[in-house]
């Protein structure tokens, strides 16, 4: 009696993770999906995704729509392809990141470390600072761009980006030095080592894991952005979001799908990668924006 | 960095010059602090003022403080079909995101956590969608979803001669398919932070459970996902924080059309302060954003705070 049914159990549970991994691997196909549409129309010519199937492999595999996304696609009023904009988008990301990651882990050292009256309100101005829509902040900024003669360039973008960063930079790098014990900074302190040798010999050798959350986090979001680049750039500091936007929704001509595709998986290669070599960094990061205190 | 060298000396022996570079020291924190917390006091709360004070006035295409209409620019949107438009689409847009995005992520988190081989494969997938940009989301499911070329053609040419999905094209249906593109944007990672919280449950309560004879079904029902309230309010914060700020996936999807139909408050404000010349109107759609995610993130970060010096 007690065999059969758990032999029945047995079964129920075989059957139960049958149906569980059916599902698991049916949403696995679902979020590649669009990555898979992507890839596939990137390498067939144009005639055969508007004759034929979306879904289906290349009959004739070509790379030409890769070429031209880079370098010869129309954009805008010339045929310069994605490649500038990629550029710029690097130009800007690199400078900024870096900005907003030093800055945020000096901010986090002086906030735990150095406590002093009212240093909660001053992080707490800096955390809600993260959180406010930036539609806020775009007609004065445009307008400080345009007197500091920083409008339409990416130098305007690095610091745009570097000071909007603040916020969470210094919200990552405070919650972690917050666990880094107190006592061997004030152990040093007591031997003579002034502010910035702590910092340098004792807090970063010690840092490398948040500093790497805070650089993929800063570079992801910078990267993805499109409200500042849109905004801020002119003709030549447009970063490549805004590019690939432009390629997409341009009116005239005939549209090149494939190119369009092509181009997408450009324009969100370096992100990917990051997410591919640095995954668990990148979890841990949209864990801290999200769960804060 | 000379300076901070020279200093180990002077501290051990010159007892008499201690002061002016101990007073240095204790400044020093401040000053390098100083300058992150003037940019952010200025590019943020300043600006703030700024928006505020200008959706006070009928600014048209720049700054203008000479004409004040008091709250004219709020009565004016509160009217404008667009504004109301925006709001709707806001509000359908907001709650079934938030709804689908928490009922797939739990789900598929609950799934997960059933000693899963292959996990390590499996979560990655979900959640890459969150390294892209909108953009080029948008770019994905706007020809995925496009009659001409996309599902519907793909289901034509599989023989099923009668499918119809034409909702991107069409004014009623088209803000759906804006949510069908954010809801595979953003439910891995939802999935991802209920993973974690099912990871911090104590197994004792659980064990304690079963021994009492309760079902899986009952466990998870009764104990577990009660236990995940806090996960539901972060992602719920974090969701609708990014519901109220969405733009660049409208845009890439269909920039507002077909007509005004895909609108939401961001294109509402991006429209009219620079494409139509309304700035004190969009300075006024600004603030009301700002309201909302404001009436949503500050008690949220109160209680995390106030939470978090407790324990």
């Amino acid at each position: 009696m007690s065999a059969v049914s758990q032999d029945n159990a047995a079964r129920s549970g075989t059957l139960a993770r049958a149906v569980i991994y059916t599902v698991l691997i049916l949403f696995a196909v679902y979020y590649l999906l669009p990555l898979y549409v992507m890839l596939v129309n990137s390498l067939k010519p144009l005639n055969e995704i508007r004759e034929g199937n979306m879904m289906a492999l290349p009959r004739e595999w070509t790379i030409a729509p890769w070429l031209s996304a880079w370098s010869t696609a129309q954009i805008g009023v010339s045929p310069t392809g994605l490649r500038p904009y990629f550029l710029n988008s690097v130009l800007m990301v690199v400078p900024a990141v870096a900005l907003s990651t030093i800055l945020g882990a000096l901010n986090g050292y002086v906030l735990t470390k150095w406590r002093f009256r009212g240093d909660n309100i001053v992080f707490g101005m800096m955390l809600l600072a993260c959180f406010i829509p930036f539609q806020i902040v775009l007609i004065p900024s445009a307008r400080i761009l345009g007197l500091t003669g920083l409008a339409g360039t990416i130098t305007g973008l690095v610091l745009i980006h570097a000071i909007y960063g603040l916020g969470f930079t210094t919200l990552f790098f405070r919650n972690y030095y917050e666990a880094f014990p107190t006592e061997l900074v004030r152990a040093a302190q007591i031997d003579g080592a002034s502010f910035f040798q702590i910092f340098r010999r004792i807090l970063l050798p010690s840092s490398g894991p948040i500093i790497v959350v805070t650089v993929i986090w800063q570079f992801t979001n910078i990267w993805n952005d499109f409200l500042f680049g849109s905004s801020f750039s002119s003709f030549d500091s447009i970063p490549i979001t805004v590019a690939l936007n432009n390629l997409v929704n341009s009116s005239t001509g005939v549209k090149e799908y494939n190119v369009h595709f092509a181009g997408a998986i450009l324009a969100a290669l370096p992100t990917l990668v990051v997410y591919i070599v640095s995954g668990r960094y990148f979890v841990r990061g949209l864990m801290a924006g999200a769960v804060k205190g | 960095m000379a300076q901070t060298q020279a200093e180990i000396v002077p501290v051990l022996t010159q007892r008499t010059s201690r002061a002016p570079k101990e007073a240095l020291q204790e400044w020093l924190p401040k000053l390098v602090l100083a300058p992150s917390f003037a940019l952010i006091l200025l590019f943020v709360y300043g600006f703030i003022v700024f928006t505020a004070a200008l959706s006070l006035t009928g600014s048209k295409l720049l700054p203008d403080f000479s004409t004040w209409v008091g709250l004219g620019n709020y009565v004016r949107l509160f009217n404008h079909p667009n504004w109301i438009t925006a709001l709707k689409n806001l509000a359908i847009f907001a709650s079934l995101y938030i709804i689908v995005c928490s009922v797939l992520g739990l789900g598929l988190a609950i799934l997960l956590d059933q000693k899963i081989r292959g996990e390590g494969f499996l979560r990655p997938i979900y959640l890459y969608p969150m390294a892209l940009s909108f953009i080029v989301t948008g770019v994905a499911w706007k020809w995925f979803l496009d009659p001409g070329i996309g599902l519907e053609h793909v289901m034509h040419s599989w023989g099923w001669e009668s499918f119809s999905f034409r909702w991107i094209k069409d004014g009623k249906f088209a803000i759906y398919t804006i949510v069908i593109a954010a809801v595979w944007q953003s439910s891995g990672f939802v999935m991802a932070m209920f993973l974690a919280g099912l990871r911090g449950v104590d197994n004792e309560v659980i064990k304690a459970a079963q021994i009492d004879g309760a079902s899986t079904m009952t466990i998870y029902r009764r104990i577990i996902i009660p236990l995940m309230r806090p996960v539901f309010l972060s992602a719920f914060v974090v969701l609708a924080h990014l519901a109220i700020k969405s733009y660049d996936l409208v845009v890439a999807m269909t920039d507002g059309g077909p007509g005004t139909a895909t609108w939401t408050p961001a294109l509402f404000m991006q429209k009219f302060t620079f494409g139509r010349n309304e700035m004190g109107m969009g300075a006024a759609s600004a603030m009301v954003m700002m309201m909302m995610i404001f009436s949503i993130i500050v008690p949220y970060l109160y209680s995390e705070l106030r939470g978090g010096r407790r324990s």
